[in-house]
């Protein structure tokens, strides 16, 4: 299946749709545009004929000077007829919004946070959008083009208790307790 | 009459002597300088001969961190407090280029030298060193611990 032969099929599926073929060298490869990227997703995923059942990879590309900036390559995989696809969204400006594919895939949870830690790319619908990579309290998005190689900031060598002293005690009375169940 | 052989010292130095005979690390590798570290601790290299063969699950029973590999700034935090949990008194190897100075990764991820997080007592370069060169790293702070102070005297 070839990326033309998606884009017939797609536009019977998802009419109106901003769909496009656009050359690649190793696989069949669509643009879309953002606004309709859950519907064409839906349609990859349900479709009899496509059944891109698997989320591989999700990957975001700065193309610095180029307008719009950012590339979000999402790459597929047909299991039943073993075929893949990639399919391309393009967003712009500094803080790019697009939306999310979690409710079609569930895979890219953790692939879109990815995206989000390193590019600032902020995925619409996502249920838990964290820094994956990154530490928690980290500033900026270091794979822009424009982020520095190396940053003049003290190493943080010390981490707040992630519980406070009761829920500290709690847990080890409930231990305690749990332990005496036991034996 | 029965002869009894017997040595004198100080318990300065017998206290020494016992600490650098048995400097058991903490498993704590980073990067591929930890592979040197395992091929170290294993037949072929065989740190047992200097009695630093035990690497200790625990921090608590530990004496000694080797820091094998590159720290990302993600992981100071913890690697400060394993040191941290280790009991006095506690040495620091700055194992290969990258943990001594940031090696190759001079980025924004990487921190820039583990002595800016931990103090270092031997810095061992190499990228990765040698088996080899880490023992030697081991037999120099082995004779750093000799001269060092036991104790803590009063001063004046």
């Amino acid at each position: 299946m070839d990326s033309r032969a998606v884009v017939v099929a797609l536009e019977t599926l998802v009419p109106g749709a901003r769909v496009e073929a656009v050359p690649a060298i190793d696989q069949p490869t669509v643009l879309v545009g953002a606004g309709f990227l859950v519907a064409v997703c839906t349609a990859l995923r349900d479709a009899p004929d496509l059944r891109f059942t698997a989320l591989v990879d999700i990957v975001g590309v700065d193309m610095m000077p180029r307008v719009p900036r950012f590339d979000v390559n999402y790459s597929l995989v047909a299991t039943s007829v073993v075929a893949r696809l990639r399919v391309k969204v393009q967003v712009d400006g500094d803080t790019p919004r697009m939306p999310s594919v979690v409710g079609v895939w569930p895979a890219a949870g953790f692939l879109e946070r990815e995206v989000w830690d390193l590019l600032g790319v902020t995925f619409d619908g996502h249920p838990d959008l964290r820094r994956l990579l990154t530490p928690d309290d980290w500033t900026g998005h270091p794979l822009r083009k424009d982020y520095p190689v190396q940053i003049d900031a003290p190493v943080k060598v010390h981490e707040p208790l992630q519980m406070t002293e009761e829920q500290f005690r709690a847990n080890i009375r409930n231990d305690r307790q749990v332990r005496k169940g036991d034996s | 009459m029965i002869e009894i052989p017997v040595l004198t010292t100080t318990v300065e130095k017998m206290a020494q002597w016992a600490r650098r005979s048995s400097v058991w690390p903490v498993t704590f590798g980073l990067a591929c300088c930890a592979i040197e570290m395992m091929s170290m601790g294993a037949s072929r290299y065989d740190l047992a001969r200097f009695g630093a063969e035990v690497f200790r699950a625990s921090p608590r029973q530990a004496d000694l961190m080797i820091v094998a590999g590159r720290l990302s700034r993600k992981m100071a935090p913890a690697l400060r407090r394993i040191y941290d949990q280790m009991p006095e008194p506690k040495w620091v190897i700055s194992m290969g280029a990258c943990a001594s100075c940031g090696g190759v990764f001079d980025n924004y991820a990487v921190v820039q030298g583990v002595d800016r997080v931990v103090p270092v007592d031997v810095f061992v370069p190499g990228c990765p060193p040698r088996p080899e060169a880490l023992l030697y790293g081991i037999i120099s702070l082995q004779r750093k611990i000799d001269q060092q102070r036991a104790f803590e005297y009063p001063r004046g």
